[in-house]
């Protein structure tokens, strides 16, 4: 069951945002993005803004290309729709590569629809999967520890469920690419 | 040169240096190729809407992706190309084995087979079938151009003639 004190996903968001400079971040699709748009926007992130469980895999593709650290920010919903893809990122062992996994046991932005995580442990399926570095965090966010850790690290952040009241990104979904890739590009 | 030799030296040729794949029996000696590669990250995947996933990352991060895919994995991977590839517009070439086609011998493929072109029409994806060795090595470099000129996915679809 779900601890009383656990955060806001908004809250575990801008922790967690606030932690990083030089860091790639790949956003999930719905109210994520727009909580981590709203707490702070920067050309590091990509907000996803379709392609539900799709965020895992576009920041493998990612840590694999190139040598900058990749955060991605999830969901529960979304990596049990794309499970495969653990077993993916496993194997391929990107060193710079971090999931963070936003478990709220729901489906938060289509209004809170249970998912099977209330039944399964996110966290023990990472393990064993193989992943050798794995944080469980709920009340305090202990985020440098992560960051120092070798890839690919998996992070299961338990949080509320609920949407922050925070508006729709008003970037059009190229811009939020071609500025991305220009950060990219300035500093491979 | 043998059909597999050729897709792997139109690959090269056309500049591709990331490849996702999932196999078809048609496709294992291509992979191989890749595998051996070391100018190619190759990166087997589980399922293709993932693989279509890792490409667009590699894309984001500079890379020249692609995917070796059978057609089945259209079906797999529908809504990525839509609500990722098309929204945010991308460049990925699409190499499938395109099964169900003439002289085929499993009646199993034929269903997705048919419903190759329609599905692809359907999500606005270019295509071109080149039916030889000549034509294939000429048109898969210029579809990747193509591609990433017009930041959209282009599909090369291989049928069961052009390799044999
Ligand atoms: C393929 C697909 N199925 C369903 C949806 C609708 N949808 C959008 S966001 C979402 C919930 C995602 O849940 P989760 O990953 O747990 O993120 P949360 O919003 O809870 O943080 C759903 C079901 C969609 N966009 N695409
Ligand atoms: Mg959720």
């Amino acid at each position: 069951m779900l601890n009383g004190d656990i955060m806001e996903r908004i809250e575990a968001i801008k922790k967690i945002a606030e932690s990083l400079n030089d860091e790639l971040v790949i956003c999930n699709i719905g109210f994520p993005s727009r909580e981590l748009y709203y707490v702070k926007d920067s050309p590091t992130h990509f907000y996803m803004l379709g392609s539900m469980g799709m965020a895992s895999s576009i920041g493998l593709g990612l840590a694999l290309s190139q040598k900058r650290k990749v955060v991605v920010f999830d969901g529960d919903g979304s990596v049990l729709m794309n499970m495969g893809t653990l077993v993916t990122i496993f194997s391929q062992n990107p060193e710079n590569y971090i999931l963070v996994v936003f478990d709220n046991q729901c489906y938060g932005s289509t209004g809170s629809q249970c998912t099977y995580t209330t039944e399964v442990d996110l966290h023990q399926i990472a393990k064993s999967v193989g992943f050798k570095n794995t944080f469980v965090f709920e009340e305090e966010i202990k985020f440098k520890e992560v960051l120092e850790s070798k890839g690919p690290v998996f992070v299961h952040m338990k949080v509320k469920p609920g949407n922050a009241d925070v508006p729709v990104i008003d970037m059009e979904p190229e811009e939020i690419k071609e500025r991305f890739m220009e950060e990219v590009k300035r500093n491979p | 040169m043998d059909s597999s030799e050729t897709v792997y030296k139109a690959l090269k040729g056309a500049g591709i240096d990331f490849v996702v794949s999932l196999p078809c029996v048609n496709l294992g000696k291509v992979m191989e190729l890749v595998d051996c590669d070391k100018d190619i990250i190759h990166v087997p995947v589980t399922r293709e809407e993932e693989g279509f996933g890792i490409c667009a990352g590699a894309f984001l991060g500079g890379k020249n992706p692609a995917i070796l895919m059978q057609n089945s994995g259209l079906g797999n991977s529908v809504n990525v190309l839509a609500s990722l590839y098309e929204l945010y517009r991308m460049p990925v070439l699409m190499v499938m084995s395109h099964r169900g086609t003439e002289g085929e011998f499993m009646g199993a493929q034929i269903p997705m087979g048919k419903a190759t072109p329609g599905v692809l029409d359907a999500l606005n994806i270019a295509y071109i079938n080149p039916k030889t060795h000549e034509e294939a090595l000429k048109v898969i470099p210029e579809a990747w151009i193509l591609s990433k000129t017009a930041l959209a996915p282009i599909g090369i679809l291989l049928e069961i003639p052009f390799w044999k």
